[in-house]
């Protein structure tokens, strides 16, 4: 067919497509007319036919960029998820994230040993030998820890009236997620980077327990993170091992190639981030707003902690399971 | 057929081939400079309007620079057809590995692990990676199954010059038709001088120099837009 002949039979057709495009392309709702779609799947179809004929009787470069362009276009609406966000959030939470989780569970206990063996070897240390503190922080790091958790004081933690207890919120969001999402990404250097992070955050927090308890200030150190501990360390632990899952897949490809084993296990990787990010604001929350308060006493502060991690572990456990396994 | 090797191709299923070239380092610097630049722009601007609310503002400010520190570039790949504002100005796009626009998935894996593309210095792990790829690939990229491509040009309207229609002396083949229908339609972009030059090339078939000869393959193009392809293809219609 002579390419004239071509464009003049066919080239209505083509702009009905891109009318149709454009009106796909600015509409954001969830609503979509079916006439509109019906239409669209007809005239996409057949563009790209059109498209490949073009091509194969080398037709000329303009025509075939045009054709090529609608054919990109509606290859992206035909091709994505447009689901309602807020039922994809729903689901996530529910369902996805959990169910995620425990299927890489192994990975789990694996970040989870190497965030607190080395935690409780440092603590048990530094509880025994004090000094050992020193081979970690230096002189006026410990100091400040020790002033924070002073039994004298009003409130925990940082020094602080109720106003701060904003801008700690904001602090601990911007800071702990970023912690968590670097913990992540250094999975991709072969895990290294991940286990540097666990095993690095782990010796921190075990040494500054175990020193602060043996200095007499147990009680409001212990009492402060206990509350968000849970929260807090368990999304860690999830940040390790989305982290783990990369570097594995880098390592133990099974029978796939490096880049595509990569590839797979990035996108339970980023459910667990992202699941572990949702938890680190929770923790915010709890850290910023709960665990400083001095007024309230200890006990009342252990049995929240203890129901916190009991929300926790029957999150994780036990979320998601009535839906059968993917 | 083609000369650049930094095209590649995806075949969809509907069984068409589409085309992109991938970006290499230099242009993505660039982009990346500028993100900075409009980052801290962001920053400086945010910075002097939530101090005012105090306390909330101040925390505020905090979640906010967080948010753009690792979110900034997922948002605009997502809603903004792919690109940053500094990839926009360098005329950069983010797809998928087979051409299609950036999910949120996708574009915040690519995201997230720049924390690690970004070390040992400035980029290093990120830069030899993209060296060692053939497709330019950071190390986010690879996990993210995503292309920087350069954003394809799209809605040209070139019209080959209008005079009669002229059947060429001989029989073209399929690439060579292509040529001559490139070198008409392309007329409006170079200058009356090398249009010039390069009929005078094909003087042995033409017959003719200079403007003659160009007229000349003006005329055969618009013969050949308005010809049945040669049957040595099989594929007539």
């Amino acid at each position: 067919m002579k390419q004239f002949t071509f464009e003049q039979k066919y080239g209505e057709l083509w702009q009905q497509l891109d009318e149709i495009l454009r009106e796909l392309e600015k509409f954001r709702g969830d609503q979509r007319d079916p006439e509109l779609l019906r239409r669209f799947n007809q005239h996409y179809r057949q563009v790209c036919s059109h498209y490949a004929l073009a091509r194969t009787r080398h037709y000329s470069p303009r025509l075939i960029a045009n054709l090529h362009d609608l054919v990109l276009r509606g290859h992206h609406h035909l091709y994505t998820d447009k689901r309602m966000l807020l039922w994809k959030l729903v689901r996530f939470v529910f369902h996805d994230f959990p169910v995620t989780l425990r299927q890489d569970i192994g990975l789990f206990w694996l970040a989870t040993a190497l965030l607190y063996v080395p935690a409780v070897t440092l603590g048990l240390i530094c509880y025994w030998y004090p000094d050992m503190i020193y081979s970690l922080m230096d002189y006026g790091n410990v100091s400040q820890f020790e002033s924070m958790y002073d039994p004298e004081n009003h409130r925990l933690g940082e020094h602080r009236g109720s106003e701060t207890d904003l801008v700690m919120f904001g602090f601990y969001i911007s800071n702990n997620i970023g912690v968590g999402f670097r913990t992540f990404a250094g999975g991709i250097l072969a895990g290294v980077g991940t286990l540097f992070f666990l095993i690095f955050n782990g010796l921190h927090m075990g040494g500054i327990a175990g020193y602060l308890t043996q200095f007499g200030n147990g009680q409001p150190f212990w009492s402060f993170v206990s509350g968000h501990g849970s929260f807090e360390l368990t999304a860690i632990c999830i940040c390790g091992m989305a982290g783990l899952r990369l570097g594995i897949a880098l390592i133990a490809t099974g029978r796939y190639r490096r880049l595509d084993a990569l590839k797979i296990a990035a996108r339970p990787a980023l459910t667990l981030v992202m699941g572990a990010a949702l938890m680190l604001v929770v923790a915010a929350f709890i850290e910023a707003f709960w665990s400083s308060l001095g007024t309230i006493p200890p006990t009342v502060k252990y049995y929240v902690a203890a129901m916190l991690w009991i929300i926790v572990i029957s999150y994780l456990g036990l979320a998601g399971r009535r839906f059968g396994h993917q | 057929m083609d000369i650049q090797d930094t095209t590649r191709t995806y075949e969809t299923p509907e069984g068409v081939t589409l085309e992109f070239r991938v970006a290499g380092p230099v242009p993505r610097a660039l982009a990346l400079a500028f993100d900075t630049a409009i980052r801290f722009g962001i920053y400086y601007v945010s910075a002097i309007v939530l101090t005012t609310l105090g306390a909330l503002g101040f925390s505020l400010f905090l979640i906010w620079m967080f948010l753009l520190e690792w979110f900034y570039p997922v948002f605009f790949e997502v809603v903004w057809n792919g690109a940053t504002p500094g990839k926009k100005a360098l005329g950069l796009k983010v797809v998928n590995d087979n051409g299609t626009p950036v999910g949120w998935g996708s574009s915040t894996i690519r995201n997230l692990l720049r924390a690690a593309d970004f070390f040992p210095l400035f980029y290093g792990f990120g830069l030899t990676a993209m060296l060692l790829n053939r497709d330019f690939k950071r190390l986010g990229d690879m996990a993210a199954g995503t292309l920087v491509i350069y954003r394809p040009k799209s809605g040209q309207t070139l019209n080959i010059p209008a005079t009669p229609p002229v059947p060429p002396p001989l029989p073209l083949s399929l690439t060579e038709q292509r040529a001559i229908l490139d070198f008409a339609e392309r007329g409006q972009w170079l200058s009356t001088e090398r249009s010039e030059e390069l009929a005078t090339i094909l003087q042995p078939i033409t017959g003719a120099e200079g403007n003659n000869g160009m007229q000349l393959l003006y005329g055969y193009a618009n013969h050949l837009h308005g010809t049945e392809a040669p049957s040595t293809d099989g594929d007539k219609q």
